[in-house]
């Protein structure tokens, strides 16, 4: 690498940080907000029926432990220099550390995310080849119909059409969880572990090859008609070797880019599902998070989410710049010789 | 092996490749449901014998790189090709051009698209011989068309306009194929390597090859090919030995001859007028519209004559051709002359 290349790189470097640092601000300023204007109460929410029996002091120090009585802005102020000194606080639900709950529960989400990531990748872009190889005749329309309908499809609907068919009647697989109930953590076998993310990840494969698949199909689609294809046709290069040698080539690329993109519908996606088959993923502690009103785990929560999304874009790009070659040599110029 | 056969009928006719009556159309939709046909290539004929370089001479979009990727069985889908392609004295048909291509007919493209952008050049080049003697004789033909050392490490986009027409080249001559089919390979070279370009189909030609050679630089083609089709409109309305063009008067075709005035040397004269498009094609004969010697019996069939060693598609008898030109040329000069007079005279 030059000179000049490291310099660019320390200034893409640098706008990033900043950017997914603005990024942070926004994402806790809006949840803040949001949970501030909740109409739920907190003390209804947590303490229910039970509030109405205590004793004002109790009440006081309900109030207090549910943060009410405080103005938002200064909870924020509170919440945003906790964790600028690395503290994310401690949850209310859980009662537990910030920290270990989303560690705890991230591990069993990234689990499910990055099997369902990995495979809607790997058959989105194998479709996508096989369709734009078989262009308009039945392959071609099998899988363009099974991507139209998949993206069309709630994922919580095929969550429930899964569960039904598999869990319910067919009984392969359990009903909800991460392992099974009543076991110690010890005991818990990998097999256990797969077993039960196995239906919330197809869930997820399911929805997500969609778009890997059709937006690699036309980019394979613009590949078979290009000129080098014409080329590669007129040295003799049989379908196959094309496929090989410039299609992968020329499809990979866009192919990971969007995966990385991707990542936030995924996460998106495993809200609903984990909710579904009560997976005690970060997707479900989210949900239980806003609903009961623990600030601390739903900012947590959010951060983490963010700087996921941000990172899997910021991947993508960095991948771009080291994968294609117009991007990592394109600064130097053309040389005429 | 099955080369005999080959071999032996391409002994009993010298020619490598001969085209007949070649036509290819374009079938596009028109509204919903209709369709017409676009000829964009019409009755072409030309021959390239053993031992020789033709060149076929056509100005920008009268269907030369089609005329190219019909020879290599590269069309698009929506075209069709009509007419006879005969290779080494057997039909090239479409299951043996899938054969021969790479192999035994080789294509140098038109330009820099025809690369892979993701791929390096080097590889790109040896494609077909990934070994050790086609990593050998890559670095010896760049070394030949003054490509530095480093240039196979590189990618397309990072080579010039000229470095990567050099590239091509190289693709065709790395394999040892009987046909080579450039289209436009020079643009973007300097006069010292199309030289060199030119030398090699030479040498390529004489080892018993045939090379068709595909350009708008007349040129180019006088110095380079024994002999030139002129390519009019989809069509060939000339074909003539090389020498032929040392004069103007041994010219067999209008077109051809406003080609040879056109030539620096020649005067710079610009022909009037443009290339009808596909869509607009005149009746009879094609360059009728701009032909200085249209009758009304140009409007009918004009068949290919043979005239002398070569053959013209138009029907001005020979003689009589030669004598109103060379009668019209002094008019022209006259004219011209006058031209300037005026000029010079409005000026003040
Ligand atoms: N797929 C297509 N459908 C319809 N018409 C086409 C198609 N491809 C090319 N043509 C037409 O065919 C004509 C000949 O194109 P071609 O590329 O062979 O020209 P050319 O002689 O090689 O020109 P140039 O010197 O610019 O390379 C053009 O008028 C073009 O518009
Ligand atoms: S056939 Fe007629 S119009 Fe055509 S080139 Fe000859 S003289 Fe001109
Ligand atoms: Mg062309």
């Amino acid at each position: 690498m030059t000179l000049a290349a490291v310099n660019r790189l320390i200034i893409y470097a640098a706008k990033k940080a900043v950017r997914m640092a603005a990024l942070l601000v926004m994402v806790s300023l809006i949840t803040f907000g949001l949970i501030s204007a909740s109409p739920i109460d907190p003390l209804q929410a947590n303490a229910g029926q039970a509030a109405g029996s205590m004793s004002q002091e109790q009440l006081d120090r309900l109030a207090e432990y549910w943060g009410v009585d405080e103005p938002p802005v200064k909870r924020y102020i509170n919440w945003a220099g906790d964790v600028l000194k690395g503290d994310m606080g401690t949850s209310l639900l859980y009662r537990r550390p910030v920290t270990e709950v989303i560690s705890q529960k991230l591990f069993n989400s990234l689990f499910l995310l990055v099997i369902s990531w990995l495979v809607s990748g790997v058959l989105g872009v194998f479709l996508g080849i096989l369709a734009a190889l078989y262009r308009g005749r039945l392959a071609d329309r099998l899988i363009r119909g099974y991507a139209l309908l998949t993206a069309s499809t709630p994922a919580f609907w095929l969550a429930l059409l899964l569960l039904l068919v598999f869990s319910v009647w067919l009984k392969l697989f359990p009903i909800g969880l991460s392992v099974p109930i009543g076991m110690e953590a010890a005991q818990v076998t990998a097999a256990d572990r797969l077993r039960h993310a196995f239906l919330p990840a197809l869930t997820l494969s399911i929805t997500g090859i969609s778009g890997t698949a059709l937006h690699t199909r036309e980019k394979m689609i613009d590949c078979l008609e290009s000129d080098y294809v014409l080329f590669a046709r007129a040295r003799g290069e049989s379908r196959w070797e094309i496929v090989r040698r410039h299609g992968l080539r020329n499809v990979l690329l866009p192919a990971i880019t969007l995966q990385f993109a991707s990542i936030s519908e995924i996460i998106g996606g495993s809200v609903v599902v984990e909710q579904v088959f009560s997976y005690p993923g970060l997707g479900q502690a989210a949900v239980t998070a806003g609903t009961g009103s623990d600030v601390p785990l739903l900012m947590g929560i959010t951060m983490i989410t963010a700087l996921v999304v941000f990172g899997g874009n910021f991947a993508a790009d960095i991948l771009y710049g080291i994968i294609d070659p117009r991007m990592r040599r394109g600064g130097e110029a053309v040389e005429e010789q | 092996m099955d080369k005999k056969p080959i071999a032996e009928s391409y002994r009993r006719n010298a020619a490598i490749l001969e085209i007949q009556d070649l036509s290819v159309t374009f079938r596009q939709r028109k509204g919903l449901f209709q369709s017409e046909d676009l000829p964009v290539i019409s009755r072409l004929n030309v021959t390239v014998n053993q031992g020789e370089i033709v060149a076929v001479v056509g100005a920008s979009g009268s269907g030369k790189s089609l005329l190219a990727h019909g020879i290599m069985g590269i069309l698009p889908v929506n075209a069709r090709i009509s007419g006879e392609m005969n290779f080494l004295g057997e039909p090239l048909t479409t299951e043996r051009i899938c054969k021969l291509r790479g192999k035994e007919i080789a294509l140098v493209p038109q330009g820099v698209t025809y690369l892979d952008p993701l791929m390096k050049v080097g590889a790109q080049v040896r494609e077909q011989q990934p070994g050790k003697e086609g990593k050998r004789r890559q670095k010896e033909l760049f070394s030949a068309y003054g490509l530095p050392e480093k240039t196979e490490e590189r990618y397309p986009f990072e080579c010039s306009g000229g470095m990567n027409r050099r590239i091509l080249l190289s693709t065709a001559l790395m394999e040892r194929p009987k046909l080579i089919v450039a289209d436009e390979p020079t643009p973007g070279m300097d006069l010292g390597q199309a030289k060199r370009a030119m030398a090699d189909f030479r040498a390529f030609a004489s080892q018993g090859n045939g090379v068709f050679l595909i350009t708008h630089d007349l040129p180019l083609a006088i110095s380079a090919a024994d002999r030139i089709a002129v390519f009019y409109a989809g069509t060939t309305v000339e074909e003539a030995p090389s020498s032929d063009f040392a004069s103007e008067a041994l010219l067999r075709h209008p077109y051809t001859r406003a080609l040879w005035r056109a030539m620096p040397q020649n005067g710079f004269q610009a022909i009037p007028g443009t290339q009808p498009y596909v869509k607009d094609m005149p009746k009879g004969c094609v360059f009728g519209p701009r032909c200085p010697k249209f009758t009304k019996e140009c409007l009918g069939d004009i068949p290919m004559r043979a005239v002398r060693q070569g053959t013209v598609r138009c029907i001005l008898q020979h003689d009589e051709h030669k004598i109103r030109e060379a009668r019209e040329s002094k008019d022209a000069q006259k004219a011209q002359e006058e031209r300037e007079v005026q000029k010079y005279a409005g000026g003040r």
